[in-house]
């Protein structure tokens, strides 16, 4: 008997727990993949430390467009109902359109190279001009797309690169120098030019963010402007909260007079913010940070632990990818390096075509996008 | 006579060599940083280490009946997540029921755990292996590729931050860390279940044939466990203000290194509330320490194994010592 009730519980507590696990999952995936994508993000931006060396080729300064007109433009994103994909796709949507294309957008319904393969073959065989991809996978997405390209379609990624042999080149949202360069004006800024100023990492062996710590530190160097600046201490939070709290408690009582704190990661970020907000602490922070996660912190008055902080804009990384795939189709570039296009609208136009460090080029979309008080609002439920 | 009893009491409790070890490390830290004995610091050292306090309690029990659950902090995230994606989805707003869904979500997921291991005779750190994926699995799933962020959690975020539970003078989360201990301390002292639970830690057959249900022991044991997970997954969220699938990953090392820094035997039937108490503070004193004292950031982890080693040791030295002497005493 007492057998029986215990199998029973037991049948109920399992249910229960599945029910609980898939209750959420089957209500429509709102921001599905997101925290993959600024992950894939962050990936993408660690192996382009070349980003500002320049041409040595010189390339061909023809604008890309007019070629366009009734040319077909397809953009395979990650994966459905993932409001970042959204945005690229509406960034890449609007220039194609603006150039007068047709503009076919897919979202395969899983977030697989295996459902992208299955959407790219289908688009080799409506004949389209050129496939832009955000790879889910680097390599398994090869054959489909070195089919592609042999049937004379131009092939380049945008968000997250497949291998060099897939690709004829790869709109990579931020570069290291870029961020450094971002992160340490925002410093100088918060800062009011002087003063102490710590940095509150992820792991001590974090590639991006080792990265982007050692081009802050050379930006600060090599610039005099920064000689008032001093960097008292690089703290590692792990990406934990708990530890992240814990070193930025360390940094306020070691350094009484700290200004500012950098966070380039986006757990350690947060994790200061609410340690400076909840302790009204006269530091403030920048970094790089999810709006979502950050939207309760960010704020000009003093009620707020951070004035502004960085991330990339899909929009815009889809705008790029739009720009290099009519470049490619209408032979502006090849997708070699030193090649250059124009992007009508964007801050950083004209675009050079730089070597992304794995073989194959990439370029890089600028500096990385602000988020402050006046758009945070409009950003937060994004992503 | 009475005076020397005490302090033979006091002299040959398990606790006194910690308490020793605490004192010590403490007095060195303050030397080096005299702003560490402040109110503020001790306070955000008892906050942000409340989690792996209230969990050190569940895993005491664990190891009293000579068991270990390494799937804590899998519960922990499960229930964190779904109360952080409920708030963020709008679905509840009261911060009572947001503790109330995780404290049921953990007790069930302890519940299910001890079914598999003591219906089921499963070797609990298999078991609780299977279910450490189980769980943590289930977090992300609950997440959808998704954090609760602060702007997301509302009200619940500010529970951390308030103190009516302590009427104004003790911080909620700090409330509810004394609560539990003060509640395990009259179990394990006081109750039959309590003097049940080391029963079966010491000699289960003994305790079978004594007319106890050994396999229920073990079930409320666990279930138990699973309650205080799914209690920390709540608190957890509103003390970082933040709910992510990987929370707390690999913390369940810490809570049974707390219990065998304070004196809990990993065979079972031996520790006490006090000894988990102490391993905990002696460790969030380490975690806070270090970065305070200027320890190079890539030296920090080493150097915290090291010093729990070396608390480990002390403690067994000293308390063979305490034994040796007790034992000396008895014979004359």
């Amino acid at each position: 008997m007492r057998k029986k009730v215990f199998s029973v519980l037991l049948c109920a507590a399992m249910a229960t727990s599945m029910l609980a696990g898939c209750g959420d999952n089957s209500e429509p995936a709102s921001n599905g993949g997101t925290t993959d994508d600024a992950n894939a993000n962050n990936d993408a931006a660690g192996g382009s430390d070349d980003a500002d060396a320049d041409d040595a080729a010189g390339g061909s300064d023809d604008a890309a467009g007019g070629g366009a007109a009734g040319k077909k433009f397809a953009l395979v994103t990650k994966s459905a109902g993932n409001p970042y994909n959204e945005k690229e796709a509406e960034g890449f949507e609007d220039v194609i359109n603006s150039l007068g294309g047709e503009c076919i957008i897919k979202h395969p319904v899983a977030a697989t190279a295996d459902a992208q393969v299955s959407e790219i073959q289908s688009l080799i065989s409506q004949g389209v001009d050129s496939i832009c991809v955000a790879a889910n996978d680097e390599n398994a997405l090869q054959a489909a797309l070195e089919d592609a390209m042999a049937a004379g379609i131009k092939v380049s990624c945008l968000d997250s690169k497949t291998n060099a042999a897939s690709r004829m080149t790869f709109a990579n949202q931020a570069g290291t120098t870029e961020i450094g360069q971002a992160l340490m004006d925002a410093v100088y800024d918060i800062a009011g030019g002087e003063g102490e100023w710590a940095i509150l990492s992820a792991t001590s062996q974090a590639t991006n963010q080792n990265a982007w710590i050692e081009a802050m530190k050379s930006i600060m160097e090599s610039d005099s402007k920064y000689a008032n600046l001093n960097l008292v201490e690089v703290a590692y939070g792990d990406d934990e909260p708990q530890k992240s709290t814990d070193q930025t408690q360390a940094l306020l009582s070691k350094y009484p007079n700290l200004k500012v704190i950098c966070a380039p990661t986006t757990v350690g970020i947060a994790a200061a913010a609410k340690v400076l907000q909840d302790q009204s602490s006269s530091v403030k922070l920048t970094g790089l940070g999810l709006p979502s996660e950050m939207a309760a912190y960010i704020g000009d008055d003093d009620a707020h632990s951070c004035p502004y902080m960085f991330l990339w804009n899909p929009i815009d990384v889809g705008r790029l990818g739009a720009y290099i795939s009519a470049a490619l189709v209408d032979g502006t570039i090849t997708g070699a390096a030193g090649e250059t296009f124009t992007a009508a609208g964007m801050d950083n136009s004209e675009y050079t075509i730089v070597d992304a460090g794995d073989g194959g080029t990439e370029v890089i979309l600028g500096a990385p996008f602000k988020f402050d008080p006046s758009n945070i609002g409009d950003w937060k439920d994004v992503y | 006579m009475e005076k020397k009893s005490v302090w033979k009491k006091i002299t040959s409790s398990r606790e006194t060599s910690l308490v020793i070890v605490l004192l010590v490390l403490v007095a060195l830290i303050s030397i080096k940083n005299p702003s560490f004995l402040g109110m503020q610091n001790i306070l955000e050292i008892l906050k942000n280490n409340s989690v792996i306090m209230i969990m050190a309690l569940g895993m005491l029990c664990v190891l009293l009946i000579g068991g270990i659950d390494i799937s804590i902090t899998s519960s922990l995230a499960f229930a964190g997540m779904t109360v952080g994606m409920l708030f963020k989805n709008g679905v509840i707003h009261s911060t009572l029921l947001g503790f109330v869904i995780a404290m049921a979500i953990g007790a069930v997921c302890g519940l299910v755990t001890g079914l598999i291991i003591a219906k089921g005779n499963v070797t609990p750190i298999i078991a609780t292996m299977g279910f450490m994926y189980i769980y943590r699995g289930f977090a992300y799933l609950v997440a959808n590729s998704q954090w609760a962020g602060a702007d997301a959690l509302g009200d619940f975020k500010n529970f951390a931050l308030e103190s009516y539970l302590g009427l104004g003078f003790l911080n909620n989360v700090l409330f509810i860390v004394l609560i539990c201990y003060i509640v395990f301390f009259v179990i394990l002292k006081w109750t039959k279940f309590g003097r049940n639970i080391y029963a079966v830690g010491s000699n289960a057959e003994a305790a079978q044939i004594s007319g106890i249900n050994v396999a229920r022991v073990k079930l409320s044991v666990y279930t138990m466990m699973g309650f205080l997970a799914g209690l920390c997954g709540a608190l957890a969220v509103t003390i970082y203000a933040s709910a992510q699938p990987n929370m707390q990953q690999g913390k369940e090392m810490d809570v049974i290194a707390a219990c065998v820094i304070g004196g809990v035997s990993m065979n079972g039937g031996r520790g006490s509330v006090g000894g988990a108490l102490l391993g905990a503070l002696i460790l969030s004193v380490i975690a806070k320490a270090l970065p305070l004292v200027g320890i190079d950031a890539l030296a920090q982890n080493t150097v915290k194994g090291f010093i729990i080693i070396v608390v480990i040791v002390l403690n067994v030295v000293t308390q063979r010592m305490m034994d040796k002497s007790n034992l000396e005493r008895r014979e004359m």
